[in-house]
């Protein structure tokens, strides 16, 4: 099996490799098949993993393939461990990564750096699989960062723009936040267990009983500085401020990493870290109430925006929100779940904006756009299938993700959870509603585009199109086909801890009948309520009397002021942070380490010695007189006091 | 042969260095050549002392001695251990590098020049494999003045100032060094280093030789709060004697915490680290805000060096703290660490003062603001900048990941707060070193000047790639590195941790 999963991680590698230093020798084509020949590799054999692993339950993979470093008895090592929760995650970061590279050749045909962007995607999927695939700390921040590397190099792609190369240095400073935080809960991990191995760090962790630090317990501690590292990585308020900066990126890149892939990673590391925070209800409390957090006031924000882009940015907020709720419900399986439908109907809604962004010329103001479908049927259709399974319609693949997130809040037994409840639901009428919202504005309505636009509307090219297809299958099915195995018939049941006092699977798992009985329960619930009500209201402001959206708009003035303004997390951190720390770079420099020392205190000394020998010099005239005066002066002294004073004088007198 | 390969490497490159003197400038491309082969000869011989290297014992290996001035007991005494011969090829190797740099740019005296830099190769060898004291002392002091020539002659407009700053700090710094060797020779009859471990001192006599050595070695390293030198020496020199002061010449400091602080001074070691870990957590924190707002790039990389070097001492000190009986882990965490991160320096620094000298070449500007948008004329060089700034910020898979993360991990086993002071560096050392991407290579282009700059040469690409590799390499694979420090380390730490009282 070795093999297989080094063959997984090494042919996107090789792609990136090669499309790196030979794409402009080998030119476009050449290149692009090379990447998507590897990126396919790693999806068939994808495939072949999970099916051994989930369908066949074959036996966790847990391997070393070689020592990183070992001291004294301290090994830490590049391995794998491979399982339930690894084989989704690969197939998962596969397939979306295939559809991207498909997309790419559509989507970038014109750039002159098309090459580089498939080495860049093609690394970042290599990444991603270090990532899932690691079986200790240290690989996992390998690919942690690596993810954010890549990240940076592809918001700054288009390196011409300064919105551009300002986004990605926010983003890797900001994700460097959340690595703080994680840097330092791999520390303490390795300071009671010995190890930076899952294994053998799940298998110690009886050691941090009654252990405290800054009179918390140890293991809260630990736990809430991983899910520091999980809040940069996966945007959760109050690191969400780089996603949107992010949306600067290709648009391929936005759909690839900051929606289905790099930003669950965080995600993804908290359920692997269930046996950990099921020990500390503290830590699930705060991820649940940040989860919370996110998930509600992020989609606030997608209402006001006008962006496309923005506009999904906001929602994979908000669902990220949703799955960090999730798991702070201990629900970690129904997290997974909803990473993996939100992998693919996010991604297809990316892709579907990106189709658009092209027919349009590169507008991205949805206020220009409108009455598209007819120009543009596929897209229209497939980004429909995406929309009706972000808002959770019933019996698309986001209804059943959606709903079982809500459910299990509505079972979880930790404080606060009946206000985070309420978020989650009320949370479905905004999704719905901005959702829609930009569906109606881009899709339907009269048509507000440009004329010299409109001539050109037309269909994007096949290798955009089927791409778009593909995601929707998966889309439309996935939750249908998996709900019941993934998180009832125990896909991943050796991945996920979860200690019995927390029964919201276990709740889950009673009232659970079959996927097509919770189509036909859901009329009878409120989120089905909550989501008909925002894609009526949508419908009402954005087509049928556009000018309530007015109305409101003045009438709520403060409230879209907030909105707009973002809740002034940007001014904020551009004053207190950015500005306060080159303030207070800029005193130290010049106040400390310029004037006091090396001014003052350095070359002070050097002048203090300057100074002395400025008072001595005038004696050393160089005369040979004054120095036989000074020598027959000092001599006549010794003497008087030889012979006169002292202990015993030669003279008396 | 092997008996003499140390004393081959430390007096190959000095005579060498007087051949290419007498060459003369007038043959400069002849001196060129030369210089170059010694350099590489003296790089593949060093290497033998990897491959004929027994990790298996932490005793001097390759070792010579005879009498050299025998009425005070001097010898000429010299070995290496794990600790040395990393410095040591990492010396061999920057030299070479060195010398590539200055094949065109240097027209004034090149054969001085390339003399100069092989004479100070042999010179640091000789610090690095001296174990009499007084044979170091004259080694570490003889450095200096290839060094104070370098700057002062084919330095910048300032360059005078910086050198003798440069020289009368180092210089002062170490004749305190001088005093201990000679009150410890006193005391124990012998100069050499070896014999000064086992010798038996005092609490005050421990306090007063630590101190002294303090003096030397911070100063070298530089610690706060003697590092302004730094900045200013940086500045001025030219771009191989900035590669040569950050790669090899701040390591001479490090080495002396290794070699000197902690065998000899065990106990006054423990008594002070608390101060010491305060100042390199200074270092890194206070030195990384004050390289933010730096707009000479040369200072920015130089602030930067003293916030790396930080690791460095935090990571020798905070072993007294990190360590447990039942687990030398945390310990030796540091210690390695701390090794790791001064040979990953070498290679960073010396790659950024590479990258800012090839921009230096063609525009004559370190400012900062000069640049912008050069990706749209140098992509290439773009790609390795962004590199080594990447290994500058301590990215994984770089080696200036591995140091970092070793420390910070033995840190936490120390004290919390001093690992998370450390860490900062995760945050500001990303913001300093990026922002200066940002500003320098992406955007678009401000200055018409460097809308005309040609990319890199083939000369340029291959020091840039010689050195990328190497930074990979450590990055991905630093077991063989720590391998064959291990004895040496242990050994270290057991005489650390027996108190001489």
């Amino acid at each position: 099996m070795v093999n297989i999963y080094l063959t997984i991680i090494l042919s996107p590698l090789l792609g990136a490799i090669i499309a790196g230093f030979f794409g402009r020798i080998l030119g476009r084509s050449a290149t692009h098949i090379i990447t998507i020949l590897g990126v396919l590799i790693s999806t068939v054999l994808a495939l072949m993993v999970f099916d051994y692993h989930v369908l066949e339950k074959g036996a966790v993979f847990n391997q070393n393939i070689y020592t990183w470093m070992q001291v004294n008895g301290l090994n830490i090592s590049v391995g794998f461990l491979v399982d339930g929760l690894t084989s989704v995650m690969l197939v998962v970061v596969s397939f979306v990564s295939l559809m991207v590279h498909i997309y790419t050749i559509g989507y970038m045909s014109h750039d002159k750096d098309y090459t580089k962007f498939f080495s860049y995607i093609s690394l970042f999927t290599f990444s991603m699989f270090v990532l899932v695939m690691s079986n200790n700390f240290m690989q996992l921040f390998f690919g942690w960062e690596a993810v954010g590397l890549v990240s940076y190099l592809l918001i700054g792609f288009w390196h011409h723009k300064e919105s551009a190369v300002e986004a990605n240095l926010k983003a890797f400073l900001v994700n460097r936040v959340g690595d703080f935080g994680f840097l330092l809960g791999i520390g303490l991990i390795l300071a009671f267990s010995g190890s930076l191995d899952y294994a053998e760090v799940f298998v110690s962790l009886g050691n941090t009983d009654n252990q405290t630090i800054w009179s918390m317990d140890l293991i809260t501690v630990v736990c809430l500085l991983l899910f520091v590292g999980a809040m940069g990585k996966s945007a959760q308020v109050p690191l969400h401020v780089w996603l949107p900066g992010s949306m600067e990126g290709p648009t391929p890149i936005s759909a690839l990493i900051h929606a289905a892939t790099m930003v669950t990673a965080g995600i993804f590391m908290v359920s692997r870290m269930s046996p950990m925070f099921e020990m500390s209800d503290v830590a699930l409390t705060v991820v649940m109430i940040v989860g919370a957090i996110t998930a509600l006031f992020m989609g606030l924000l997608g209402i006001v925006q006008n962006d496309i882009k923005k506009v999904v940015a906001y929602s994979t907020l908000s669902q990220l929100g949703y799955m960090t709720v999730a798991l702070g419900v201990s629900a970690y399986s129904v997290a997974i779940f909803h990473l993996m439908t939100h992998a693919f109907f996010k991604a297809l809604l990316f892709l579907g904006a990106g189709s658009v962004i092209v027919a349009m010329h590169h507008e991205q103001d949805i206020r220009k756009m409108g009455g598209l479908k007819k120009y543009m049927p596929i897209t229209y259709w497939t980004v429909l299938i995406g929309t009706l399974a972000l808002v959770g319609f019933p019996g698309f693949s986001g209804f059943y993700s959606k709903d079982m997130i809500i459910e299990a809040v509505n079972f979880s037994q930790l404080p606060y959870a009946n206000l985070v409840y309420y978020a989650v639901i009320i949370g479905v009428f905004v999704t719905a509603f901005y959702s829609f919202r930009m569906f109606f504005l881009v899709f339907h309505g009269e048509s507000r585009v440009k004329h010299e636009t409109v001539k050109h509307l037309h269909e994007s090219p096949l290798s955009i199109i089927f791409p778009l297809m593909m995601l929707a299958i998966p889309s439309t099915i996935i939750g249908y086909l998996t709900i019941e195995p993934m998180l009832f018939k125990g896909w991943l049941d050796e991945s996920i801890t979860v200690t019995s006092s927390h029964m919201s699977m276990v709740d889950l798992k009673h009232e659970f009948h079959s996927a097509l009985v919770m189509i036909f329960h859901a009329i009878q619930t409120i989120p089905f309520w909550m989501m008909i009500g925002g894609i009526i209201s949508a419908w009402v402001f954005s087509l049928y009397k556009t000018q309530w959206a007015d109305w409101v708009q003045t009438t709520f003035k403060r409230t879209n002021y907030v909105l707009e303004s973002l809740y002034g997390f940007d001014r904020f951190n551009e004053i207190v942070f950015v500005n306060g720390i080159k303030k207070l770079g800029h005193i130290l420099w010049k106040v400390s380490d310029s004037t006091i020392i090396d001014s003052m205190i350095v070359n002070g000394s050097a002048r203090f010695v300057g100074f002395v020998s400025s008072v001595i010099r005038p004696i050393q005239t160089g005369y040979v007189y004054h120095y036989a005066f000074f020598m027959i002066f000092s001599l006549l002294i010794i003497l008087t006091w030889a012979l006169f004073m002292g202990d015993k004088p030669l003279l008396e007198i | 042969m092997q008996n003499t390969l140390l004393s081959l490497l430390i007096w190959l490159p000095i005579l060498g260095g007087g051949l290419v003197i007498l060459l003369g400038n007038k043959r400069a491309t002849t001196a060129r050549w030369m210089s170059l082969a010694l350099s590489v000869l003296v790089f593949v011989m060093s290497l033998s002392l990897w491959t004929g290297f027994d990790s298996s014992t932490h005793l001097m290996q390759f070792v010579e001695k005879s009498a050299w001035i025998a009425q005070f007991n001097i010898n000429y005494h010299i070995g290496v251990d794990g600790i040395s011969m990393l410095l040591i090829i990492l010396t061999t190797f920057s030299t070479i590098l060195v010398i590539v740099t200055g094949w065109e740019v240097i027209q004034k005296q090149p054969a001085h020049y390339m003399a100069a830099f092989l004479m100070m190769e042999g010179l640091i060898i000789g610090v690095f494999s001296a174990l009499d004291g007084i044979l170091f002392y004259a080694f570490w002091e003889a450095s200096l003045i290839p060094m104070l020539l370098i700057v002062g002659i084919w330095g910048g407009d300032n360059r005078i100032y910086a050198a003798i700053k440069f020289f009368l700090y180092t210089f002062l710094g170490s004749v305190f060094m001088l005093i201990s060797l000679i009150y410890m020779y006193n005391k124990g009859g012998s100069f050499s280093i070896l014999d000064m471990h086992n010798l038996s001192l005092t609490v005050t006599e421990q306090a007063w030789i630590f101190w002294a050595f303090f003096i030397a070695f911070a100063v070298k390293v530089p610690m706060f709060p003697v590092h302004t030198w730094l900045p200013d020496a940086h500045v001025q020199a030219p771009t191989g004697g900035s590669v040569i002061l950050a790669a090899i010449m701040l390591k001479m400091g490090g080495y002396g915490f290794f070699r000197f602080s902690l065998p000899i001074t065990p106990d006054a070691s423990l008594q002070f680290s608390d101060v010491m870990i305060v100042l390199s957590l200074i270092a890194v924190v206070y030195i990384g805000f004050v390289a933010l707002v730096q707009r000479d790039m040369k200072k920015l990389i130089a602030y930067s060096s003293i916030s790396h070097m930080g690791f460095v001492t935090l990571g020798v000190f905070a072993l007294f703290l990190a360590y447990n009986p039942n687990n030398l882990e945390g310990a030796l965490l540091g210690l390695e660490g701390a090794m790791i991160q001064m040979i990953s320096h070498g290679f960073i620094s010396a790659a950024m003062f590479l990258v800012v000298g090839v921009l230096y070449d063609r525009l004559h500007s370190r400012e900062i603001s000069t640049y912008g948008g050069v990706i749209n004329s140098m992509p290439k060089f773009t790609g390795f900048a962004v590199l080594f700034a990447m290994a500058n910020a301590g990215l994984p898979g770089t080696s200036g990941f591995v140091g970092e993360f070793m420390v910070i991990l033995g840190a936490v086993q120390a004290n919390i707060w001093y690992a998370v002071l450390a860490s900062t560096t995760l945050i500001v050392g990303a913001a300093y070193t990026l922002w200066m991407v940002k500003r320098v290579f992406w955007g678009a282009i401000t200055n018409p000047a460097v809308e005309t700059l040609n990319d890199i040469n083939g000369r340029e690409f291959s020091i840039l790639a010689i050195l990328a590799l190497a930074v990979l390499v450590i990055g991905l694979y630093p077991q063989p590195m720590i391998e064959v420090m291990h004895t040496s380390i242990e050994h270290l730490l057991n005489q650390a941790l027996t108190s001489k009282l």
